[in-house]
């Protein structure tokens, strides 16, 4: 009479290794409290910019090479063509983290990919795979980078794309040792045992094993692309005149640091302080995840 | 006289062998062969318990995963309900995963860390009746759940949250949802305290009781196999060196690879242990890449002659209980 | 059990262990007491959790750093508890030696097996090179190992499992101890192996009078080797007997259902009787009794209070931890008997 009653809602939730990873993470002050600090500054990024008064290509003529002053909003001083710099670092942080994300999304989607299909092949497609990789290590990206973007110009999408081709690579060669790892754990020997078809091992068994370390890389590779992207901007292949980000902010900076030392400050501490959050959260993310802890 | 009952597994003069390349060696040069199962031949009938005994390195465990197509076998046959499966048709072997399936020695390991009891349990049912709703394959997987001592409230937990005893449950009542035939265990007990071993093993033989299951036994603990198996088949170096009816073997072992290893299981009786004759084999094991001529076992053997060097003695019908490999054993009185 | 008339060599009084874990203090070890004589050899048996292995590694100061040991374990009247690194080295591996179950990870892969011998010896005899050379390899011919010479030259991955635990034991007599520490030592090998460690420990013991402390889950092990067998659950010693009293006589619920679950190659086959239950969680032991949970003999007050360590009765030297009487057991057996 009754309708059935599936045994599973009935019965009490379990603790998930996730549920577990979250709470160490939650438990570990210096990853929260960067957590926090690295939201706050997205956020800002995101919604500063519409909130404040002045346009980050807007000229103030009064208040030209400025310190920073209650003045018309300008608290991060102006630059020498007296345009704001909080407004400035505010966007250039938008630039710096969208880069940064994208560029680190399109590098762990081709790690990934590469190095489990490497690991689960195994054999000649395996060894052929990664020799690919050892090449790619070879190559000198940075001069690859300023080939690229002086022949082709220098539009956003392609610094993304110069980062990414060689950022994926620490990502494959990572899954990869994972993926071999665990194909050889006897639960998914025990899946073929019981005759689970291979597609469904890999996207039930070892895919949500590997999900641990793809996280925890993901997070040591932020930063190092967030830098990276800096660097080309210092070098000045990055963004066009007059959008900006952190890096191109650091070389103006740096060209007048004894006069206008707000100009280098800012942009720095900021990209400084976003590097230290994303640093600790990333080993805050290791310490949540390392598998010895049970 | 009764029907002769046909058997359920027939394996016959199976092998596996691997080659080995040495990685420091040049290119030309011949790759070594690692005989893991070297020509091993047996027969299950339905309901019977075989053990599979030996110690590390004999090839029991390949040869488990040989008889399931884990590990595919390179020579020999394994016969199936009267049918031979090779071990390239995945199809036949799929059909018979449904009747044979496996238990392994690590409790814990044997389990996606990521999923929970119901997912691990249920997934044999996904795989091989994908026309089932969840709320039916939940149902049976409580049914099996408690058929091996584990209570339904327990069903949305992960691995970690049971202990080893309690994980080898779940392995068993994964292996048991469909209703199989036959399950390979694969040294189940080793890796469990001695006072859940006793719990496992007891559930074996009542699930076996119950269900007309045929078991293999695989173990180094000579006590436990001899305790659950009908019939003890004793391998070293990928050879069968005797194959025995479980107290027969004890009582009246028929090759001296038997007697060392019966006489070197430990009892636990002080008076027993203390005043014992041991059987010392003498030397280690040989490296299975190079066996010795002849009998693999002559140069451990207490009783080796010059002629156990040239002949690889066949495994022998002693009497209706035993059958040995060893070219001194007698035929003896059934 | 001999109590012996001279001092003993080693007198375990009243050692705890206690570890600071992220769930709480876990109580690992708890008020166990022993004596070892010359020559003695004493079996400590247990399970997962039992603590045999913490009570060995808290007597040679080897606990992890989050451990702390309380009580005294004298040698010759000195309490080793309270000694500095410096002083404690002087005494292990030379007067307390250790073997543990995996000798691959106890010898140094990156040394040969001769460096690591000698070294033993210019340490705590400061012998010469040359001298804890042939020192070491008549050790290794103590212990059958074939071709000494040759072969203590090589590394310890070029020996066999069996040939690793040799030279282990060989080590660790080198400086003729008074006291040998095994942990699990056989559990790792295969059981013709195993029987010729036994046989040669017992060889050993008998030539050079060293006592041994065997820690196990083995029974059968300790039947060949102990005199004296310690039943550890829980962290606490249920039952201390002599190896005839404890495998013919066993007084203790734990003792009694441990016996009975063991599938013996000398009995016929009938089914096991199991002790129900998991091992115990030792982040929530019950205020009495850790075996409380999984007796069959169990009343209320083995969950509230916890039983102490006392004789049978003063004739035997058997000592037990339970509420229960050895006669109540016996009645509560024969009625059970009765009603199947």
């Amino acid at each position: 009479m009754t309708a059935a009653t599936d045994p599973v809602d009935i019965a009490p939730a379990g603790r998930s290794p996730w549920r577990d990873a979250r709470l160490r993470f939650l438990r570990n002050r210096a990853a929260v409290a960067s957590l926090v600090v690295l939201t706050l500054i997205t956020l800002a990024c995101v919604f500063g910019p519409m909130l404040l008064p002045n346009a980050f290509d807007s000229v103030d003529w009064n208040l030209m090479s400025n310190p920073p002053t209650r003045a018309g909003w300008h608290l991060f001083g102006t630059d020498e063509l007296g345009r704001d710099l909080l407004v400035r670092t505010l966007i250039g942080g938008r630039i710096s983290l969208m880069v940064g994300l994208l560029a680190t999304l399109v590098s762990v989607c081709i790690g990934v990919v590469w190095g489990a299909v490497a690991g689960f092949a195994g054999g000649r497609v395996d060894g052929v795979m990664m020799r690919i990789v050892d090449m790619a290590y070879a190559v000198p990206y940075l001069l690859i980078a300023i080939l690229v973007v002086t022949v082709f110009g220098r539009d956003i999408l392609l610094v993304v794309g110069a980062i990414a081709a060689f950022s994926w690579l620490d990502m494959a060669r990572v899954v990869r040792g994972q993926t071999l790892s665990i194909k050889s754990r006897e639960f998914v020997e025990a899946a073929r045992a019981i005759g689970v078809p291979t597609w469904r091992i890999i996207f039930q068994h070892v895919v949500p094993n590997l999900m641990g370390v793809v996280v925890i890389y993901t997070s040591i590779l932020v930063p190092g692309v967030i830098l990276t992207e800096s660097v080309l901007s210092f070098l000045g292949l990055g963004v066009q005149e007059p959008m900006t980000s952190w890096g191109v902010l650091i070389h103006d900076g740096a060209a007048v640091m004894a006069a206008a030392p707000w100009m280098i400050l800012f942009p720095a501490g900021a990209l400084s302080i976003t590097l230290y959050c994303a640093n600790f959260i990333g080993d805050g993310l290791r310490d949540a995840l390392d598998p010895k802890e049970r | 006289m009764p029907e002769p009952i046909a058997p359920l597994l027939s394996v016959r003069d199976l092998q596996v062998h691997f080659r080995i390349r040495d990685r420091k060696a040049w290119p030309w040069t011949p790759a070594a062969t690692l005989k893991a199962v070297d020509g091993v031949s047996f027969d299950l009938y339905p309901g019977e318990t075989l053990g599979i005994v030996g110690e590390s390195g004999c090839g029991k465990s390949t040869l488990a995963r040989a008889c399931l197509n884990l590990i595919p076998a390179t020579g020999g046959e394994v016969v199936w309900g009267g049918k031979t499966l090779r071990p390239d048709d995945h199809a036949a072997w799929l059909a018979a995963r449904r009747d044979i399936q496996i238990i392994f020695q690590d409790p814990l390991a044997s389990l996606n860390p990521r999923m929970t009891i119901a997912r691990i349990i249920g997934e044999p049912l996904r795989v091989h009746r994908p026309e089932l709703s969840d709320a039916q394959v939940h149902e049976k997987v409580a049914a099996v759940m408690a058929e091996v001592g584990l209570t339904p409230q327990q069903i949305n937990r992960y691995p970690h949250e049971f202990s080893g005893g309690q994980c080898q449950r779940i392995g068993i009542a994964r292996a048991l949802i469909l209703e199989p035939k036959l399950i390979i265990c694969d040294e189940p007990v080793s890796a469990l305290d001695v006072s859940i071993r006793a719990q496992i093993v007891n559930l074996l033989q009542e699930l076996q009781r119950r269900k007309g299951l045929a078991l293999i036994f695989i173990a180094h603990d000579l006590a436990v196999v001899k305790h659950i198996s009908d019939r003890v088949l004793v391998l070293y170096m990928g050879k069968a060196m005797e194959i025995a009816r479980s107290d027969a073997l004890y009582a009246r072992p028929g090759h001296p690879y038997t007697e060392a290893l019966l006489s070197a299981i430990p009892i636990p009786d002080p008076r027993v242990e203390r005043n014992k004759v041991l059987q010392l084999l003498s030397g280690d094991m040989p490296s299975p890449i190079d066996p010795p001529s002849g009998c693999v076992f002559r140069t451990r053997c207490p009783k080796a002659i010059a002629i156990c060097a040239q002949d690889k003695p066949a495994l022998r019908r002693l009497d209706d209980e035993t059958a040995a490999a060893c070219i001194l054993a007698t035929e003896r009185q059934g | 059990m001999n109590q012996p008339a001279v001092t003993p060599v080693l007198e375990v009084k009243d050692l705890s262990v206690q570890f600071r874990t992220n769930d709480g203090p876990v109580y690992a070890v708890n008020h166990v007491d022993f004596q070892l004589g010359r020559g003695q050899t004493l079996g400590i048996v247990g399970e997962s959790g039992s603590g045999k292995s913490q009570t060995m590694l808290a007597m040679m100061g080897l606990l992890a750093r989050n451990g702390t040991a309380t009580g005294q374990v004298l040698h010759h009247g000195r309490n080793l508890l309270g000694l500095s690194a410096a002083e404690l080295n002087a005494v292990r591996g030379d007067r307390i030696a250790m073997i543990f179950q995996d000798p691959m990870t106890s010898l140094n892969p990156y040394l040969t097996v001769e460096r690591q011998m000698t070294e033993v010896l210019e340490l705590h005899r400061g012998s010469s090179r040359r001298e804890a050379r042939v020192r070491a390899i008549r050790a290794l011919d103590d212990v059958k190992i074939p071709d000494a010479k040759r072969r203590i030259d090589f590394y310890p991955h070029e020996f066999s499992g069996g040939m690793r635990q040799r030279v282990m034991i060989a080590m660790a007599l080198l400086c003729e101890p008074e006291v040998l520490i095994a942990d699990e030592p056989t559990t790792a090998l295969d059981a013709t192996v195993q029987a010729q460690i036994t046989v040669l420990l017992r060889e050993l013991q008998r030539e050079h009078g060293t006592a041994i402390v065997m820690i196990t889950h083995d029974l059968g092990v300790v039947a060949g080797l102990c005199d004296d067998v310690m039943v550890m659950y829980g962290g606490r010693v249920m039952e201390h007997a002599s190896a005839e009293d404890i495998f013919h006589r066993p007084s203790h619920p734990y003792t009694r259902g441990l016996l009975a679950a063991l599938p013996r190659l000398d009995a016929s086959a009938g089914a096991l009787v199991s002790i129900p239950g998991n091992p115990p969680n030792m982040n929530a032991l019950p205020p009495g009794c850790p075996f409380s949970a999984r007796c069959r003999y169990v009343e209320d007050r083995c969950v509230a209070t916890m039983p102490l360590l006392q004789r049978i009765d003063p004739a035997s030297a058997t000592l037990r931890a339970c509420h229960r009487s050895v006669a109540q057991l016996d009645a509560m057996d024969e009625a059970e008997a009765a009603d199947a």
